[in-house]
């Protein structure tokens, strides 16, 4: 099984979509499990519906309403190109954002899941230990709740490598830009290259198997939280 | 207005109960916030320690304001220290990492060797290395003690630190806790329902009702009230401070003269250990009101060996219409005894009757 | 005995109606779907007939052909594919011909921006130039052929952005992503006028001819409403129809 120059260049452009998303992802979803865990707010349930929403929507349905608001009539469009920056679709950075949307709910809901469940007793205590916020999310939120976090960024990194729906709709199926590997073969099977297809489908196959292998060994579903 | 005396006032309205109190609590010793669940202790010392927000508090630390109008400083900017309900130690770090985390942070702190005394205070040298999960219930509570104290604080908060604990676990603290309070030049607030606890370790007791505290005061002093806002049924009784002046070897008995009538004591219990009781030696001596019997002339030929002659000062209901109390000043001391009315009928007292306190039992508590 | 005198020809009726009008599973390439829709109508109502259609890339339904699928006629987006199944054995011989011929058009939303003479293709002012995969879809390999025939092909490369289709290419056009676009005249066309933008139909002599072959499966040999459906597809009705919607025939 040899994988052309195209496949690996999918793989790699792949591999660099899913890595910067989920570090995005962590950064931006973690504040945002953070306040859905902690408020009373009358507007968690709608921040929270709209994080989950990507769960139930067709990705094709999320692809083109991205399609949309980031094209140059859109708002999103509007804005980059008010920023300077041109519009984002079939651009790799435009494949970036839409995978921040579309791998949300799998990065959100584990980080809130463990934050949770640690409860607001550790805090206090390191509160009344001299510990400030920043501080306390250093030294015991991100320790405790580390198996929500190793979770959310594996289903998040996993998620935006099997994303096909939503690039189709807005990549524009450029070689080194947008062209991911889900596309790639895709586009194998569509010119009917079966042979280059299940080259590349078994890299996938096996991928997905050693991530969900590294989940369930090293995060067996334990999560340790709560204070003795 | 004191500066070295704490003054909490704060109002805060919940769905059950408003907490509603203005406390002028003292700058030293163990101050037990003593009430049922419920009655708002925890919250009060919550509020103290700046985890609850009551919007227009007012909370100022012997001089020092940590809360008013416009000022709010955040609990790790308070100089307290929280002992927990459950130990609450943290379970990725060892009981030495505990120890540590609140030292590394603080701004002020223990020297190492006053560390060494608190974990030899509290005996957890042998446990440092150990992970929370490897540490029964008690040694947990210890650990959470000294974590507390490392970073050296003020004040003191303790949120029920015996209440997750069973008898037996219970009795392997309570002597730390002596001694902590013997040593301790900090105040500490210690929340509490059990009046054991209190009466071994308060100087002073805030009793709290339905988010109120309506009672305030001296421990002995104010157990010796006979109008207390909770009935305390079996556990009414009076704390009195003595000091041990004699001691009867042969019958391991010594004797607890009270500290405000050196003429009048009783005979306690000595302590078993090699030299009982040193005479000179501070203790504290309960007497529950049940253990105490009245009568009008001076019994011979009881069994009772501690009869004390005294003057009815007050008398009152109990909250079981067959029974009442009765105050008896012994020459300064006050004690109390639970009788039932128709004997205080059949006897005739009433205040500034000459009585002879026959007391069945004392407890020698530290 | 009563009851079955009147019982027989009701049956025998009953029997009868399939053996008339039968059904026939259509595979429908995606750019088609217009056209096919009305004309499917027609067939019913003129024939008694029934085509169930079922719509996609001519790729996907090369791959589900191969695997069985019940499909009876194939109207393919290209030529190439027919005669691959009839070489594989899947289609019956000599029955392919060229249902419609497809035109290419260079479009853009934007009123204005496409001329007559497809300047702008020449001046290069233009974002993004959208065009069907051409591996896949015979548009975008007839768009690559007119780019590489006006000597254009190295500098437009750049700026490609490829749709897996040509629905999803007009899509890219359409929303204003990529300023123009080479899509089909059927997307873009109603009643032989431009629904919106501005467009140059493309010369057919600047690419090789997008043949549109139909081809009769092997699963629908015999299958009386396959071979009515493919002969009706010749008819002048259906023709006018194919041609309203963009197409040469």
């Amino acid at each position: 099984m040899t994988l052309s120059e195209g496949d690996l260049a999918a793989i790699w452009l792949t591999l660099r979509l899913a890595g910067i998303t989920t570090v995005l992802l962590l950064i931006i979803g973690t504040p945002i499990a953070w306040w859905l865990a902690h408020t009373q707010s009358k507007w968690k349930g709608p921040v929270g519906a709209v994080v989950a929403l990507p769960l139930v929507l067709p990705p094709t349905v999320l692809g083109f309403y991205l399609l949309l608001a980031m094209g140059p009539n859109g708002p999103v469009g509007q804005f980059t190109q008010w920023l300077g920056i041109g519009t984002l679709p079939f651009t790799f950075w435009g494949l970036v954002v839409a995978s921040v949307f579309y791998s949300m709910p799998f990065v959100v809901q584990p980080i809130q899941n463990a934050i949770e469940s640690l409860g607001p007793r550790p805090l206090e205590v390191a509160a009344t230990l001299r510990a400030g916020p920043w501080d306390r999310f250093w030294s015991v939120v991100l320790p405790l709740a580390r198996p929500g976090f190793v979770t959310a960024s594996i289903l998040g990194f996993a998620h935006t490598v099997g994303e096909f729906g939503v690039v189709l709709m807005i990549g524009g199926n450029i070689a080194g830009e947008t062209r991911v590997v889900s596309v790639q073969i895709y586009d194998h099977v569509e010119a009917m290259e079966y042979a280059q297809a299940h080259g590349l489908a078994a890299v996938m196959v096996v991928f997905s198997f050693l991530v969900l292998l590294a989940l369930y060994t090293w995060n067996p579903g334990k999560t340790r939280v709560g204070m003795p | 207005m004191s500066a070295s005396s704490i003054q909490a006032r704060f109002r805060l309205a919940y769905p059950e109960f408003t907490l509603d109190v203005d406390l002028d609590l003292p700058g030293r010793g163990v101050t037990a916030l003593f009430g049922h669940s419920g009655s708002g202790k925890t919250t009060l010392l919550r509020l103290i320690a700046g985890l609850t927000r009551a919007p227009d508090g007012h909370l100022s630390m012997k001089g020092e304001v940590w809360q008013d109008g416009r000022t709010f400083l955040p609990t790790h900017k308070r100089s307290l220290g929280y002992v927990f309900q459950e130990a609450s130690l943290f379970p990725h770090l060892t009981a030495r990492g505990n120890l540590l985390y609140g030292m590394k942070r603080a701004a002020e702190r223990l020297d190492p060797a006053a560390l060494d005394h608190v974990i030899d205070l509290l005996g957890i040298g042998g446990l440092l290395e150990r992970r929370p999960h490897q540490l029964s219930g008690g040694e947990r509570q210890r650990v959470g003690i000294a974590r507390a104290l490392a970073v050296k604080p003020r004040l003191l908060l303790m949120d029920e630190p015996l209440a997750a604990l069973d008898l037996a676990r219970k009795q392997e603290i309570l002597p730390y806790l002596e001694r902590l309070h013997e040593e301790l030049d900090i105040p500490v607030l210690y929340v509490s329902h059990a009046p054991d606890e209190v009466a071994r370790l308060a100087d002073h007791i805030v009793f709290m009702r339905a988010g109120r505290a309506d009672v305030a005061g001296p421990l002995s002093e104010t157990l010796a009230r006979l109008d207390l806002p909770i009935h305390l049924g079996e556990d009414a009784g009076v704390v009195l401070d003595a000091v041990v002046t004699e001691r009867d070897e042969q019958w391991y008995l010594a004797r607890a003269t009270f500290t405000d009538n050196p003429d009048a004591g009783v005979w306690v219990r000595d302590s078993v250990n090699p030299g009982g009781h040193a005479i000179g030696h501070p203790v504290r001596v309960r007497i529950l009101a049940r253990d105490v019997s009245l009568a009008v002339t001076r019994h011979s030929g009881t069994s009772i060996q501690n009869i004390l002659p005294g003057v009815v000062e007050t008398l009152a209901d109990d909250n079981h219409p067959a029974l009442a109390l009765v105050r008896v000043n012994v020459g300064g001391a006050r004690v109390v005894a639970r009788l039932t009315r128709r004997s205080a009928h059949d006897l005739g007292l009433a205040p500034g009757k000459i009585v002879y306190a026959q007391i069945k039992a004392v407890a020698l508590i530290g | 005995m009563q009851p079955f005198r009147l019982l027989a020809p009701l049956l025998a009726l009953l029997l009868a109606l399939p053996a008339q009008a039968a059904e026939v599973n259509v595979a429908v390439a995606a750019n088609f779907t217009a056209p096919m829709k009305v004309i499917a109508a027609e067939f019913a109502k003129d024939t008694g007939h029934k085509a169930n259609l079922s719509f996609a890339s001519t790729g996907k339904f090369f791959a589900q052909i191969k695997n069985g699928a019940p499909f009876q006629v194939l109207l393919s987006a290209d030529d190439t594919t027919p005669a691959k199944l009839e070489a594989e054995g899947l289609g019956v011989p000599g029955s392919r011909f060229t249902y419609a011929i497809g035109t290419l058009v260079l479009w853009s939303a934007k009123p204005g921006l496409v001329d007559d003479n497809a300047s702008v293709l020449r001046s290069g002012r233009y974002n993004k130039l959208a065009i069907a995969n051409p591996r896949l879809a015979p548009y975008g390999k007839a768009a690559e052929d007119v780019l590489a025939s006006l000597g254009l092909l190295a500098g437009a490369r750049k700026k490609f952005v490829m749709g897996e289709n040509i629905a999803q290419t007009y899509q890219f056009a359409r929303t204003g992503n990529a300023d123009i676009g080479f899509v089909a005249l059927s997307q873009v066309m109603k009643d032989g006028k431009l629904i919106s933008g501005s467009g140059w139909i493309v010369p057919a002599n600047l690419h090789t001819p997008i043949r549109q072959d139909a081809q009769l499966l092997s699963l629908g040999k015999g299958n009386a409403a396959a071979s009515a459906l493919l002969d009706y597809l010749k008819t002048d009705k259906a023709r006018a129809i194919i041609r309203a919607h963009g197409y040469e025939i």
